[in-house]
């Protein structure tokens, strides 16, 4: 018990302490740029409670939730496809480095041609960036299949369909988690890029409209949200990751022990 | 990113017939590619005012490249991202290593780093701009909050990779701490540390270009908010392009610097992103 205590001290010290510091730091500051402390979280509840979070944030989460799934679905299945056949491989990968390399933060303009300001065009801006690190881990993952449980499988003459979710998709999981964390990181990005270049709703308009109207308190209460749902969504990646991939970090884990 | 580090040389299957080489496929995809976006808007399939014939667009890209803004544009962004990228690492190695090496330093800032780590560097936007303006500060703060935590938590994890056996050993002989992190840390998180470059190389020309287009500070990305703004849609294509290049051109230096510096490395180590 007092090792959990211990633990739990260590764990908030500094946390705490930075907040702490923040507080004090900035307690009678006349600085607009630094606003106290205490007058951002005295604004937090009535700019983010009075409307913004239904009109606003669940928004911005819901085109984020969509574009993230859609260049997951889409990612997996086109990986399996260019990972499974040599030939397509080698035929679009020049292709597919060239559009990865491509920040995707540069693709808003673009796709605002095609999609407008819209919801649409939010949402294939996420799925444009969220895309390739979820497909070339899944082309990679897909690779580096066993080659021995590759020929078990052939030697059962396992079907395609279990084969797929027997073999290819549990063997390649690892990698299309590490490819779908990535992702994640770069959506929240698009997210909010997307609706800072051109918008009339979001986190990201919201932010920009109080950075340019100066309200400070305001802006800095957005840049807390904005952290807040980052780490609020790596905590549940973390979660679904540790569910669907318990069995491979136990095989991890017992084999770093041994070694 | 994490992709194509084990792409070594292909394997070829025991067939008797040889394929195409890998050469030529390879050619053949940008060329179909090529061939697509030419053909694409002359058919009529897509407006010619939202994707101009590739034509075009290199046509725009020849015109641009006679002009002195776009190359001290190019400068702008090539500067801004080494800048970035040469501080988050130097920054990342120290803290890391010195975070690493101190159990309880470790224990207590684990937290806060698992807690800033996710914080998007994008919501830092506002306050860049207040700070510094559309100057290129604003955007160099950015691409320094993103690119640091990638080599910070890879040096972490190069540090705790260190082996048991030669850390006593190193204590037995009471290696002095300076001797301590040069012999034996270093050596170990070294394959992190570049891990950590790479991915920091790409998220650092990610948030690099986003500040120039968002912000405005100078250089390509400023470019290409411009060309969107005035409806100039070939030359806005032709600065993606050159962008995209960019980023081409970043991997592959990245992975030939980790390929040089881990020349000696017995094996290429799988990352733990």
């Amino acid at each position: 018990m007092t090792n959990l205590i211990r633990r739990a001290a260590v764990a908030l010290a500094l946390p705490v302490a930075l907040v702490v510091l923040w507080w004090v730091a900035t307690a009678d500051s006349t600085s607009i740029f630094w606003p106290p402390l205490s007058r951002i979280l005295g604004v937090f509840g009535e700019t983010w409670f009075t409307g913004r979070f239904t009109d606003d944030v669940l928004p911005s989460l819901a085109r984020l939730f969509a574009g993230y799934l859609a260049a997951l679905l889409l990612g997996v299945a086109m990986g399996v496809a260019i990972g499974s056949f040599r030939l397509l491989r080698a035929l679009v990968e020049p292709v597919l480095e060239f559009f990865r390399a491509i920040p995707p933060p540069v693709l808003v303009p673009i796709l605002m041609l095609f999609a407008g300001i819209g919801t649409e065009m939010k949402v294939l801006v996420i799925v444009s960036g969220c895309l390739w690190p979820v497909l070339l881990n899944t082309v990679e993952g897909v690779r580096g299949l066993d080659e021995v449980l590759r020929d078990t499988a052939r030697c059962y003459r396992l079907g395609l369909r279990a084969r797929l979710f027997r073999l290819i998709l549990p063997g390649a999981s690892p990698q299309i988690a590490a490819g779908a964390r990535q992702a994640l990181s770069i959506g929240i990005i698009l997210m909010v890029i997307s609706e800072m270049f051109a918008a009339n709703n979001g986190v990201g308009f919201t932010i920009i409209q109080f950075q340019r109207s100066f309200a400070i308190p305001q802006m800095w209460t957005g840049i807390i949200v904005l952290g807040l749902i980052g780490i609020a969504l790596s905590a549940i990646f973390r979660m679904v990751e540790r569910r669907l991939l318990g069995w491979y970090i136990g095989v991890r884990e017992a084999h770093r022990t041994e070694g | 990113m994490t992709a194509a580090v084990t792409a070594g040389p292909t394997q070829h299957g025991g067939r008797r017939h040889r394929p195409l080489p890998a050469w030529l496929l390879g050619l053949i995809g940008p060329a179909g590619l090529v061939a697509v976006v030419e053909l694409v808007p002359r058919a009529g399939l897509v407006d010619e005012r939202y994707l101009p014939p590739c034509s075009a667009m290199i046509a725009a890209l020849v015109e641009q490249a006679g002009t002195a803004e776009f190359w001290t544009a190019l400068l702008e962004t090539l500067r801004g991202w080494a800048i970035g990228l040469a501080i988050a690492l130097a920054a990342g190695v120290v803290l890391g290593i010195v975070i690493g090496s101190v159990p309880l330093l470790r224990a207590a800032t684990n937290s806060t780093i698992e807690f800033l780590r996710p914080i998007p560097s994008v919501a830092l936007i506002p306050l860049a701009v207040l700070l510094f303006g559309t100057d290129m500060r604003s955007t160099l703060l950015l691409v320094v909050y993103a690119a640091f935590w990638q080599v910070l938590v890879q040096v972490l994890y190069g540090v705790r990779d260190v082996d048991p056996v030669a850390d006593q050993t190193a204590r037995m002989y009471r290696f002095r701490p300076l001797t301590r992190v040069v012999r034996l840390i270093w050596p170990t998180a070294l394959p992190y540390v570049m891990t950590g470059f790479r991915l920091g190389a790409s998220v650092a020309l990610i948030l690099e270009v986003t500040g120039e287009l968002i912000i405005g500070s100078p250089g390509l990305g400023r470019q290409i908010a411009v060309a969107q703004t005035s409806g100039a849609v070939a030359p806005m294509y032709a600065l993606v392009i050159v962008v995209g290049l960019i980023g081409v051109a970043v991997n592959v230096f990245a992975r030939a610097a980790e390929r040089r510096v881990l020349r000696w490395h017995p094996s290429v180590r799988t990352e733990v992103a």
